[in-house]
């Protein structure tokens, strides 16, 4: 949209003051069809850009099309529809969310994934704010250990699922031996439903290097001058962490909030690797979209599954929904 | 491996240490794929067809031995007779087979012919995934009494032929004789019962004991007044998820079924519930965590670490196929093979097994159907069969075995196995298109039910419930398609 826009925009100036000015707004996506047509006065200038901003975002218009909004369209039409891949798609109204709500499977799953994504969520943003504070400061080496709790991060998730499936050895692991050390007997983590989900959890804070450092950037936008007249008025480090460092990056904050939860409603691969599909020990890391790989991909209930995806779409859609309302109390863009 | 997954081969084609080996065999099946889009096809004068095979190592190459053998005979024909165009397999190493398959059928470009398991099938045939050989069959004059009709058996569903065997598998009790001999048993003398199963498997638990002066000694038994903190489990004589490949079955041990022939859910039969009595009874006498414990310090199935080859677990249910893990990991393993227990007051069950088999199908649009069908007869036929059979170390799935064959065979037990799929009792998944589901629920209940987290009765009430759910959805589902 924008490349359209600026193309489009830049010459402005140096048109004549006739015409209706109606071509101002048509840098708007979608917009160009409509009504100011090449006809209704716009001239040729003003039309070779317009063709040319779009030609620039048909490829995006394309790939849009074809990779998200045909296969969502679709989704929703299968979600009406038992649909077995092979056989033709049977529309079967609601049948498909009416069972979603009835199944118990639907509401564990959705019950885990919330708990999981509450725990990491809560946790990764405040290991990651931490971490971001103290690699903040002047310290010797600052590069190196930023670097090392960055790498987490860029480890793929499969072979970090395979490692912390090591660690996590109830018998062997390095965790439990570690803690065997101070006298602690380790539970089984992966194999007791009643530690799996925090397992998962705890390797998920290990990979917050990304949002460290976008909370890095966030502190290092912060002002001097505002910790200095902060020090010449006398707060300490604390009343400097609450009152200035933390409303100055509310931004940030919020915006890693955001991406935690969509990225934690739809947490998937660690459980599948470490666990299994069906979510052992005792469907205790049966997350949500495990299940729906369960329906769709081994049942191939693909209707079903569809239906489930939707359903994931309006509870991450009102959940950003509600944190972007009570954003509004918390978070200042004000400099 | 999800618990309970009706695989008859052993679960290591999923299992993490061949993360790689998978990873591997993709990237393979990519660029294979590429290859053959990249033209050529035509450039020899070969009817090429694309065969995907689920196995890697032993068993995979046990597949190239008679895809070689077919190629070689095929080019024989063309020589002999030069207007004939030669047949050329190429196989392909596929894994998570049964997912794959089905995306590739719906996307318009399967293989020609595929290596399946048979639990696939109903559910395959249901969604029309699959070529019904009947015709074929009929043509080639292949019938049902060509073979040990239970593994003929296993590939039909609703009356029609969907697939054709490759190797067969049965299940049988094997036991490591030295564990025996050191407990004080007779290692020559399995357990025929169910009770005499469980007091051998007593003797031969042992724990490390902490002493009250900090040192450690080995006591056997289940050891119930020493508190847990104090022991930790080195060795056990059985444990029912070890291996979790048939955690589903036990049931049907005991007199159960899973599954009415008139398609009700019988999960909470009284035979089943007490054999998930009995499952539970080993959680109670070894305590939940010290199993959990013990567990996670197994390997995979194929390593040294096994826990049945490293001497962690004496006695397990294992496949014919066990065989070829031992000779590779545990050569010089002293063990024997028999039937599996059954209850004392149930002797006309000795001899249950559990029998599945490996199967050569053709998915629905195959390019080349009747290619890919002179290779699945040429696998039917006694020299195939009893060259992918011995290469995997199985037996034969038809009726007829050459004495060759039998003379030839490794494995001393190899006719016991073979006689298990002929009796009465034998049993396999119930042929359902929901199985898949239906499998997952006891899986969880048994999972439930080993961590003792719910009573036998309360978690097989609940999968049965949800089992139910599933059949009479699947049912309705075929009613309205009109089937």
């Amino acid at each position: 949209m924008t490349a359209a826009e600026r193309i489009e925009t830049r010459p402005e100036p140096e048109q004549p003051a006739s015409g209706p000015k109606v071509a101002k707004g048509s840098g708007e996506l979608g917009a160009p069809a409509g009504e100011p047509g090449p006809k209704r006065g716009m001239t040729p200038r003003e039309w070779v850009n317009q063709r040319n901003g779009l030609l620039f975002c048909l490829p995006w218009l394309i790939g849009m099309s074809v990779f998200l909004i045909y296969p969502l369209l679709s989704a929703l039409y299968y979600s009406l529809c038992d649909y077995s891949v092979l056989l033709p798609p049977v529309f079967i109204g609601l049948d498909n969310y009416v069972e979603l709500f009835r199944d118990a499977l639907f509401w564990k799953s959705l019950w885990n994934t919330t708990y999981y994504a509450i725990g990491a969520v809560s946790l990764g943003v405040i290991t990651s704010l931490t971490l971001a504070i103290l690699l903040n400061s002047k310290v010797k080496g600052l590069a190196l250990y930023r670097t090392i709790f960055f790498l987490p991060s860029l480890m793929p998730v499969v072979a970090g699922s395979i490692l912390w499936m090591w660690m996590y050895n109830g018998e062997s692991g390095i965790i439990n031996t570690a803690l065997g050390a101070i006298g602690i007997k380790g539970p089984s983590w992966l194999a007791d439903p009643a530690w799996s989900k925090i397992a998962i959890i705890i390797m998920a804070v290990w990979g917050a290097g990304n949002s460290m450092v976008i909370f890095l950037a966030g502190l290092q936008d912060v002002p001097t001058s505002i910790y200095e007249a902060a020090i010449i008025d006398g707060a300490n480090w604390w009343q400097r962490l609450f009152n200035v460092t933390i409303p100055m990056i509310s931004p940030v904050i919020y915006f890693n909030v955001i991406m935690g939860i969509i990225g934690g409603f739809q947490v998937f691969a660690q459980a599948l690797i470490m666990t299994d599909s069906t979510g052992a020990p005792e469907r205790s890391t049966l997350f949500y979209v495990l299940q729906l790989y369960n329906v769709g991909f081994q049942d191939l209930r693909m209707g079903y599954a569809s239906a489930m995806a939707w359903v994931l779409f309006a509870v991450i859609l009102a959940l950003t929904f509600v944190a972007t309302k009570a954003s509004k109390r918390w978070v200042t863009y004000d400099r | 491996m999800a618990p309970g997954r009706p695989s008859p081969g052993p679960g290591k084609v999923t299992e993490c240490a061949t993360e790689m080996n998978r990873l591997l065999a993709l990237l393979l099946v990519a660029t294979s794929l590429l290859l053959g889009c990249s033209g050529g096809e035509n450039d020899e004068k070969v009817r090429r067809i694309v065969y995907w095979e689920k196995w890697t190592g032993f068993e995979g190459e046990a597949a190239d031995l008679v895809v070689n053998a077919f190629n070689k005979r095929e080019r024989e024909k063309a020589k002999a007779n030069p207007g004939y165009v030669p047949i050329e397999v190429q196989r392909v190493t596929v894994s998570r087979i049964d997912q794959k398959l089905l995306v590739a059928t719906a996307g318009g470009n399967p293989p020609d012919v595929a290596g399946i398991f048979t639990y696939m099938v109903a559910a395959y045939a249901e969604k029309g995934a699959l070529v019904d050989l009947g015709p074929y069959a009929e043509k080639a004059g292949i019938k049902r009494s060509d073979y040990i009709p239970h593994y003929y058996d296993l590939s039909v569903y609703r009356d029609k032929l969907w697939a054709l065997p490759t190797t067969p598998a049965s299940t049988a009790l094997h036991w490591n004789k030295r564990l025996f001999r050191e407990a004080g048993l007779d290692p020559e003398v399995p357990p025929k019962t169910i009770e005499e199963l469980d007091a051998f498997a007593e003797k031969m638990t042992k724990w490390e004991v902490t002493l009250p002066n900090g040192k450690t000694e080995i006591r056997s038994g289940y050891l119930k007044d020493v508190p847990a903190a104090q022991k930790r489990l080195i060795q056990v004589g059985f444990l029912p998820r070890e291996p979790d490949w048939w955690s589903y079955a036990w049931g049907y041990y005991f007199g159960g079924k899973l599954l009415s022939d008139d398609g009700k859910a019988l999960i909470n039969s009284p035979e089943n519930l007490r054999a998930y009595e009995w499952v539970a009874s080993y959680s109670k006498n070894l305590g939940v965590e010290a199993i959990q414990r013990f567990r996670s310090g197994f390997g995979n199935f194929s390593s040294p670490q096994n826990p049945f080859l490293s001497g962690k677990v004496a006695m397990v249910l294992q496949g014919v196929w066990m065989w070829n893990f031992i000779q590779m990991y545990s050569p010089g393993m002293q063990w024997g093979a028999a039937p599996f227990p059954v209850p004392a007051d149930r002797p006309d069950l000795y001899g249950i097994a559990s029998a599945e088999a490996d199967a050569l199908a053709i998915p629905k649009d195959s390019k080349h159907p009747d290619e890919a069908f002179e290779f699945i007869k040429y696998v039917q036929s006694q020299e195939g069969m009893e060259m992918i059979c011995m290469a995997q170390k199985k037996f034969s799935a038809l009726a007829k075995t050459s004495d060759e064959f039998w003379s030839k065979h490794p494995n001393q037990y190899i006719k016991m196995f073979a006689a298990l799929p002929t009796k009465p009792h034998t049993f396999a998944p119930p042929k359902s298109g929901v199985w898949n589901e239906y499998v997952r629920e006891i899986g969880a209940a048994v999972d439930a039910i080993q961590n003792l987290s719910k009573t036998p009765k309360e978690a097989l009430d609940e999968a049965a419930a949800r089992g139910q759910i599933a059949l009479d959805r699947n049912k309705a589902i075929s009613a309205r398609r009109g089937e």
